[in-house]
């Protein structure tokens, strides 16, 4: 049957919101790991700063608290506010409010996954903040976010709607990705020094184990964590999940499934592959001459770039 | 001192089970209290699962509310079907000739049946659709008629809903969820399905594509949006049918014929049931700022691109004060005698009937001529002295946007409630289709009044719903 | 009177909408009064559809842009010979009871002032001709023709309080104290060749139910029955009911109209 072009963006959004919503959680834990080690120098006030930095809220938390930038304010900002739009509180209400619009596109169980973690996401709200734990707050999320994608991955029909909860999914994660690893690079450590010392290694660990890649980057890389290892784990290595070439594969891949079914290839289709093509030839070497940096930023808008042709092709249903 | 008016139970009176209910006396009067309380805590479950919630337009509080649903289904014979059956189409039926009468040549007012003031000054007559012919002539394609018992052979109808009338998903939401709780009672009577009516409702609206509509039509269902407290039944319609359900953003129009925006581009729409108002559907026509609309719809409805289900104007017919004459018009436009009978009412604006009306307040229902959803109403035997007078204040102060009925003793069923099973009133309203052919689903939606003694069923103020049995022949 | 029309609309968008939809109702009526000699409507760029002679009478066809609009420009050029008829819709094939104009709108909503007007201007008057007549002299008198005093959001209410207008004023204040009154009136909109007088080559004025002559048109600006000079287009409820051309577009850009119109005797070219 015929998709409505606005139901395909609430299927894409569905799929970026819950991402977006374990981004947040991942965050989360980078910071509070972080602000377990003491503050060595005045060359960054605070880790909060970076996770607010990195989550792309800092402005908005600034108009709220001002530089109050304690743990307490952060984890009601990123966790509860429904005054930012990428709380995890946000983003899982409008995930379930973009699922009731598009309700008859998903299975009972896909709904059911969606609709239950909004209404335990309400009582998480009613509950005094002293009886929850941070850490129960992140498992939680993404317990949630991977019920929600584990769902939709063994119930939805390999339809076009399933597509395109798809390719929301891993433009989100290629983003987040990007931008984890620029706020390390430029936020959180923006005095050269500290590049390659111990207090860097152990900030560099935490981000992999934010990415829940700890263990898989000891398994496939060993030995000494240094940036090279981890630029190249987490930008360009098709066995990290959440790397940016497993990420534009994947988003490519759906694109491609999309085209065969509606029997058109699109600009969609060209950019996407030309995305993997670049990630594919590229190497890590490659990536630091030019500057992680730069590298990331164009990467960035290359994603958003995607996205907007996405939303020009089959999202606003003028095309053709 | 009023007498206490003695309400026909629908169950039997004095012990004597009436014939369609004799199968469920010993189900319900057998029933354990555990038992019942853990069917009806499954039941609200499972109405919450699906999502079935009704938010009601400016009460606030828990969008996500459930209207209660009571077990005890309301039960009619085959023979007591028939009559309503006939007498709902041949409503249906005049009401529809009507619509076409008088955006055509107005025959019915031109003979003097009815005041041209009242229909051409009407708010809901709509000049912008005057000589335009809908595909076969209809104009409401969906008739709800709001019903009540008085009697083992009397009913009256209280109100006829042409435009979009809400609650059909109730009706196939009730019977699914019993089927589901209670196989064997569906085993062991025979009931007529009602499951049919998606089917139905989808060829009705494909009977009614345009002229310029070759091969199989495109429908889809135009909703508010999923603010709107309808928009369950919209979404669930729309996947029972396997049509689209679109919103105003989602249809343009170019040339000549509307299209829906869809990831394959656009795709023409041949049918759009809409469940918005005749004020919201084309800001180019109507309201200008309505921001729900499409620009353009009402120009390519009007020259024959796309039908539109109910038409827009299709109003003017069920208005209060049109609804007096509904028995002239079945005898104008159909030659026959009305199967069913009106309740007595009592214009305002009549200076006769305003005397009779502020001199019996007390025993008499007043409502708005435009009001809705129980809104706006007196109950004149169930209200106190100073609720009446207040009443009489507002009618005095605007004649014409009252009318009076009397009160009627509406029929009861028996129902579950805290002490077991007592009798509460109930009314009924079946969904008439009208395309090529004039259907009716054996059944509908009845409303229930659960607070003791109430004759209000909204579910705005208190009301729940059933399930309707029409017993099979 | 052979009457030769010039009329462009220009609607610029900045920055430019997403789609712009349009109702034109745009053509001359078919009565009497005028015949049609060439008329045409160009719109550059437009999908145009949807088009049908509405109960009123009235052209009406649709044009759509997709996509980016930054400009519509709208032409409208043609000849019609004209008749004096008085203002006697004459020969006007229209299917809308005349019962279905006596309805208030946001426009023509009567206040007390319009009703004292209304109901004083008919004391007197014998017939129901003579009753329109005296109501539009009574709506002349009222409202000045000032231009600038009112824009065209402004109800015939605050017109008549204000004791100013244009065109638009007068025909809603007749409208309004007409139907106070259960007279059947609308509003209509043409193009008039002015000379000296009030110069609004795009103009409105108002067309009451007269019981034995049909509908009969009244400019209460220029205070005379439509005649030889004027060309009527449409009808409506009120000044956006009627309109000419009626849009909207998609998108947050601010809307800038211009109009230039000419109305030419053509017989004296």
């Amino acid at each position: 049957m015929t998709l409505l072009a606005r139901h395909a963006e609430n299927l894409f959004w569905i799929g970026r919101l819950v991402e977006r919503a374990e981004t947040v959680a991942r965050l989360f834990e980078v910071g509070s790991r972080n602000a377990l080690i003491p503050n060595t120098s005045g060359g960054f006030r605070n880790e909060w700063e970076s996770v607010l930095q990195a989550s792309g809220t800092a402005g908005r938390f600034e108009e709220k608290y001002g530089d109050d930038v304690r743990e307490r304010n952060v984890e009601s900002f990123l966790f509860f506010d429904s005054d930012n739009p990428s709380s995890v509180a946000s983003c899982v209400e409008s995930a379930r409010e973009n699922a009731r619009i598009v309700r008859t596109s998903l299975t009972s169980q896909t709904w059911d996954a969606l609709n239950n973690a909004h209404q335990e996401m309400r009582e998480l709200k009613r509950t005094e903040r002293s009886k929850l734990s941070m850490n129960d707050l992140i498992d939680w999320t993404l317990r949630t976010a991977a019920l929600i994608r584990g769902t939709i991955e063994d119930t939805q029909l390999r339809i076009d709607g399933y597509d395109f909860l798809n390719i929301g999914t891993y433009l989100e994660r290629a983003d987040s990705t990007a931008r984890l690893l620029d706020v390390k690079y430029f936020v959180l450590l923006p005095q050269v020094d500290f590049v390659g010392t111990g207090l860097d290694n152990y900030q560099w660990r935490t981000i992999l184990r934010a990415l829940s890649a700890h263990r898989a980057f000891n398994w496939a890389y060993g030995g000494e964590v240094t940036a090279m290892k981890i630029a190249d784990f987490l930008i360009l290595n098709r066995k990290a999940p959440r790397s940016l070439i497993t990420c534009a594969e994947e988003a490519c891949w759906h694109l491609d499934r999309l085209a065969r079914g509606y029997g058109t290839t699109t600009e969609a289709q060209t950019q996407a592959r030309s995305l993997v093509a670049k990630l594919s030839e590229i190497t890590v070497d490659d990536i630091f001459d030019e500057g992680l940096h730069e590298f990331l930023s164009r990467s960035i808008n290359e994603i958003a770039g995607l996205s907007a042709v996405i939303s020009e092709v089959y999202l606003i249903g003028e095309a053709r | 001192m009023v007498e206490k008016p003695i309400y026909f139970n629908e169950m039997g009176m004095d012990g004597a089970v009436r014939p369609p209910y004799a199968g469920l006396d010993s189900w319900a009067a057998d029933m354990p209290d555990e038992f019942r309380n853990t069917k009806q805590s499954e039941a609200e479950a499972l109405f919450r699962r699906i999502g079935i919630t009704f938010a009601v337009y400016g009460e606030g509080g828990d969008p996500d509310r459930l209207i209660p649903f009571d077990m005890f289904p309301r039960i009619f014979a085959a023979n007591e079907w028939r009559k309503l059956d006939r007498g709902v189409k041949q409503r249906a039926k005049a009401l529809n000739a009507f619509l076409m009468d008088v955006y055509g040549r107005g025959e019915i007012v031109k003979a003097g049946k009815i005041p041209g003031r009242l229909v051409y000054q009407n708010e809901a007559y709509e000049k912008s659709v005057v000589g335009i012919k809908p595909p076969r002539g209809v104009y409401s394609h969906i008739v709800g008629i709001d019903l009540v018992r008085t009697g083992p052979d009397e009913f009256f109808v209280l109100e006829d809903n042409c435009r979009t009338p809400s609650g059909v998903s109730y009706m196939l939401e009730n019977r699914e969820i019993m089927m589901r709780m209670f196989p064997q009672l569906f085993r062991e009577n025979r009931i007529a399905p009602v499951e049919n009516y998606p089917a139905q409702l989808k060829r009705t609206l494909a009977s009614v594509a345009p002229e310029k509509c070759d091969g199989e039509p495109t429908i889809a269902i135009l909703t508010p949006g999923h603010f709107n407290s309808a928009y369950y039944e919209h979404s669930f319609l729309a996947d029972m049918m396997g049509v689209a359900l679109v919103e105003g953003q989602d249809l343009f129009v170019k040339g000549d014929f509307c299209y829906m925006r869809t990831t394959e581009g656009p795709k023409k729409v041949d049918v759009i049931y809409r469940r918005i108002d005749d004020a919201f559907i084309d800001p180019l026509c109507f309201r200008p700022e309505s921001m729900l609309g499409v620009p353009g719809l009402m120009n390519v409805y009007r020259s024959g691109g796309v039908a539109i289900a109910s038409a827009p104007g299709a109003g003017v017919a069920d208005d209060k004060a049109i609804y007096t004459f509904v028995p002239d018009m079945i005898r104008f436009y159909l030659g026959e005698e009305p199967i069913l009978n009106n309740v007595p009412t009592w214009q305002c604006s009549k200076g006769d009937d305003m005397k009779y009306v502020t001199e019996n307040l007390a025993e008499l229902v007043v409502k708005e001529v435009h009001g809705s959803g129980g809104y706006g109403m007196l109950v004149g035997p169930r209200s106190t002295k100073e609720q009446i007078e207040a009443f009489r204040a507002k009618i005095e102060n605007d004649p014409s946007n009252y009318i009076a009925q009397p009160t009627l003793a509406l029929s009861t069923c028996p129902t579950f409630v805290e002490e077991g099973i007592a009798p509460r009133h109930v009314d009924l309203r079946p969904y008439c289709l009208v395309g090529e052919n004039i259907e009716l689903v054996p059944g509908g939606l009845t409303r229930v009044a659960l607070t003791e003694g109430s004759l209000v069923v909204n579910s705005s103020q208190g009301g729940g719903v059933k399930d309707t049995w029409v017993m099979a022949e | 009177m052979r009457l030769q029309v010039n009329h462009r609309t220009t609607y610029k968008f900045d920055p430019p909408m997403r789609g712009v939809a349009q109702s034109l109702r745009l053509w001359p009526s078919l009565f009497e009064g005028q015949s049609v000699l060439d008329w045409n409507v160009d719109i550059d760029g437009a999908i145009r559809g949807a088009n049908f002679r509405d109960g009123a009478g009235d052209l009406i066809e649709t044009a759509t842009f997709l996509g980016t609009v930054e400009e519509v420009v709208i032409e409208v050029s043609g000849t019609v010979e004209t008749t004096d008829l008085s203002g006697v819709l004459k020969g006007h094939r229209e299917k809308v009871p005349p019962l279905a104009y006596v309805r208030r709108g946001p426009f023509t909503h009567p206040s007390p002032a319009i009703r004292d007007l209304a109901t004083e201007a008919v004391m007197g008057a014998e017939n129901p001709l003579a009753q329109a007549h005296a109501l539009a002299a009574a709506v002349g008198e009222a409202i000045a023709y000032t231009p600038g005093e009112t824009d065209a959001q402004t109800t015939a209410a605050e017109a008549l309080d204000a004791g100013h207008g244009v065109c638009q004023d007068h025909a809603h204040t007749l409208v309004a104290a007409a139907i106070c009154l259960d007279i059947p009136a609308r509003y209509v909109t043409g193009y008039l060749h002015a000379e000296g007088d009030i110069a609004e080559a795009s103009h409105a004025w108002a067309e009451i139910y007269v019981q034995g002559l049909g509908w009969v048109g009244f400019d209460a600006s220029n205070r005379v029955c439509p005649d030889e000079r004027y060309i009527r287009l449409g009808s409506g409820f009120d000044s956006i009911d009627a309109a000419p051309i009626r849009g909207v577009s998609q998108g947050a850009g601010a809307e800038l109209m211009d109009v230039d119109v000419t109305v030419l005797d053509a017989g004296q070219q």
